[in-house]
């Protein structure tokens, strides 16, 4: 590569990461500044202040804010741990069993992951408040798997897919039962996807909105992405701008943290030594 | 330890297809047997067939008297090494060896002395805590060949374990895989195209083609004796030449001059117009080098040659000839059966690497008459087989393996002895 080509590839790399991060950058910069501060026209806080940390984790949004975070936690992780389990095992058979309606199985994951959730919305909401899921965690998590199951399935019966058979049938060969395969020699190679699954079913029940709004209605069960919406400013005149950037911004550092402690073994070769390569 | 008998074994996919097609073959306890064909003869299928991989349509899989058509891979105790070794690169090389004794609930104590032997005998001590990922190609084919001797298996099976090796590495391991299966005596079935891999380790190899067995053997018999063209064709390398001859009376006539038949042989061909004679490269050889006492068993011809090969030891000259379209569109097919591909029916001939012989130009060769085969064209079958001589050479080869176990077990107590001494 000539110098030339080298600078290109630099400015442009550097340009397409100041596009994506600027958004993120500027919502950092406007958690630290003081109310009177947020019009100010220029990019950075004049002095920064910690105020809208403390209102939302302190203050009078603390009391909309933390329940959330905890609501958010709680019901995203026990529906990411849901959604692993259960497609782990559908993406073996997906991928390993030969049965009939296996397309039609996939087929179906498909056409779930991209219905629209606006649609069904409204008569889940009056489902679930003549059976009393409404405002409740499960009243979230059914819902929250299936928009994770059919991305996991997916996902996970990819990777499955790419573990070669002779590991299984050695398995088997020395000894294992079936279930014993699939523990000792399957579900450990395929660790990789497991995580990557777990992850992106993580984003998905965390970014949820549509649901979180429409199927809470109080501290017991609403999730963080509906809890900033209902945050007022002191009075009626003022938008809770900072308040809202500075809850972005801790609900931005988990999936941060995610990523980056996960990072390796995502990217971990997935097979690596088991066949001759 | 176990003999295996096949009875009829017939495996048919989905569509019909019989990838193995009424196989019935009898394996001795402790006798080493080669599967051998070239690809899509059925001879991966069978071993599957016989470790549990693959159902069985019809026939029986009878492994040490017991009728095992129905069960499960792990009930039938046999151990396995698979062509890509299918390590679990999750598991320290220890681990792996161990993992068949873990799943049999061995205790701690007995699974380490058994891994620490089954690593002295395959000098991977220094690597047993490293991950398969971190070794070579002939480490990993170890680590598997571990796994599979750790625990007491009613049998050995290989599917073309060697065939990921390069050249170097696969004469090394042809060797280790031989001692071992002496020093051991365990019953071991290896599935290989490669025919040096078939006549060096197989106490009797099992020539396949299209799923049906084509001949039975000791190497010896198979090369000396074989059954049919198929079977001359795919033994030795390079191959066996195939010469078009017509039959006038006792004698044949070839493009390489006239042959004269002995009595017993005439017999087996008369009535026969269009004949294909085999002819083995070292049955030639430079007519200038033969020794006089010797030479009236062949006879002589001169011939142009296209091209010599010298290869130090040994050294090849090819010679063009003419065949009727009939026959060459057969040897075409053969060879492509053979996974070769014969561009020009051409005869190799092995000659003295001292030889003087040069390329384009008229040779005189002498060709030994003795061990010369005549076959059928439109059946393949072998017309002057002596079947006497094959089994005799098959008996003899068995009685070899016999002493050798016997030799092996008494050689295995005397260790065990001294090492309790």
């Amino acid at each position: 590569m000539s110098t030339k080509e080298k600078t290109g590839w630099i400015v442009g790399g550097v340009l397409i990461v100041l596009y994506c991060l600027a958004p993120i950058a500027w919502i950092v910069s406007l958690s630290f500044k003081a109310p009177a501060d947020l019009s100010n026209a220029s990019f950075l806080p004049t002095t920064p202040s910690t105020e809208n940390y403390a209102t939302i984790l302190t203050g009078n949004a603390s009391e909309l804010f933390l329940p959330a975070l905890v609501n958010s936690f709680g019901i995203c992780l026990i529906a990411t741990f849901i959604s692993c389990v259960l497609s782990m095992f559908a993406a073996y058979a997906i991928a390993r069993l030969d049965f009939p309606g296996k397309k039609f199985i996939l087929g179906t994951a498909l056409a779930v992951a991209i219905f629209p959730v606006i649609s069904i919305v409204t008569p889940l909401f009056n489902l679930w408040r003549q059976i009393g899921l409404y405002d409740t965690w499960p009243g979230l998590i059914i819902p929250y798997l299936s928009l994770t199951l059919p991305l996991s399935i997916w996902t996970m019966s990819a990777f499955f897919r790419e573990i070669p058979w002779e590991m299984e049938q050695a398995a088997q060969v020395d000894g294992a039962t079936t279930w014993q395969a699939f523990r000792k020699v399957i579900v450990p190679l395929a660790a990789p996807g497991v995580f990557t699954t777990a992850i992106i079913a993580f984003f998905i029940a965390w970014n949820d909105f549509v649901y979180g709004i429409s199927l809470t209605s109080t501290s017991a069960s609403r999730p963080v992405p509906a809890a900033l919406g209902l945050f007022s400013g002191a009075s009626q005149f003022e938008d809770p701008t900072g308040a809202i950037a500075a809850a972005a911004v801790i609900v931005t550092i988990p999936v941060v943290v995610l990523v980056l402690v996960f990072q390796r073994r995502i990217v971990a070769g997935l097979t690596n030594g088991a066949v001759k390569g | 330890m176990a003999s295996i008998e096949m009875k009829n074994i017939v495996k048919k996919y989905g569509d019909g297809f019989p990838a193995v097609n009424d196989i019935s073959l009898d394996i001795a306890d402790g006798e080493f047997m080669i599967l051998v064909g070239p690809s899509g003869c059925g001879k991966s299928t069978l071993l599957r067939m016989i470790v549990g991989l693959e159902d069985i349509t019809s026939g029986d899989m009878v492994i040490g008297g017991d009728r095992v058509n129905d069960k499960a891979p792990r009930d039938r105790n046999l151990s396995m090494v698979f062509q890509n070794y299918a390590l679990y690169p999750h598991m320290s090389v220890y681990e792996n060896i161990a993992f068949p004794l873990r799943l049999a609930k061995t205790p701690d104590d007995k699974v380490d002395r058994l891994v620490k032997e089954a690593a002295d005998v395959l000098e991977l001590h220094e690597h047993l805590e490293r991950k398969p990922a971190n070794l070579s190609g002939g480490q990993r084919q170890r680590v598997a060949m571990g796994r599979a001797i750790v625990r007491q298996a009613e049998a050995f099976l290989f599917d073309e374990p060697l065939s990921n090796l390069d050249a170097k590495l696969r004469g090394q391991m042809r060797t280790e895989i031989a001692r071992l299966q002496r020093r051991l005596g365990i019953t071991t079935v290896y599935v290989t195209h490669d025919q040096t891999e078939a006549m060096t380790l197989g106490d009797r190899v099992c020539v396949l083609r299209k799923g049906s067995i084509q001949q039975v053997a000791s190497p010896r018999e198979l090369y000396e004796q074989p059954v049919n063209l198929f079977v001359a064709g795919f033994i030795g390398s390079p191959p066996m030449n195939f010469l078009p001859a017509t039959v006038k009376g006792s004698t044949l006539e070839t493009p390489f001059g006239n042959i004269d038949l002995d009595e017993e042989r005439a017999a087996a061909v008369a009535g026969h117009e269009l004949l294909l004679v085999g002819i083995r490269p070292e049955y030639f050889e430079d007519a200038s080098l033969v020794d006089d006492a010797k030479k009236h068993v062949g006879t002589t011809f001169t011939a142009k040659v296209d091209v010599t090969e010298w290869l130090g030891d040994q050294q090849y000259a090819y010679i063009p000839y003419e065949a009727p379209d009939a026959i060459r569109t057969q040897l075409r097919d053969l060879s492509r059966e053979l996974d070769s591909e014969e561009l020009r029916t051409q005869a190799i001939v092995s000659i003295d690497a001292s030889s003087r012989i040069r390329e384009g130009r008229d040779a005189e060769f002498w060709l030994d008459l003795r061990k010369v085969h005549v076959f059928d064209p439109e059946t393949g079958e072998n017309l002057t087989r002596d079947a006497e001589a094959g089994a005799e050479l098959t008996r003899m080869a068995t009685e070899d393996r016999e002493e050798q176990v016997a030799e092996a077990a008494g050689g295995l107590t005397g260790e065990r002895s001294s090492g309790a001494a």
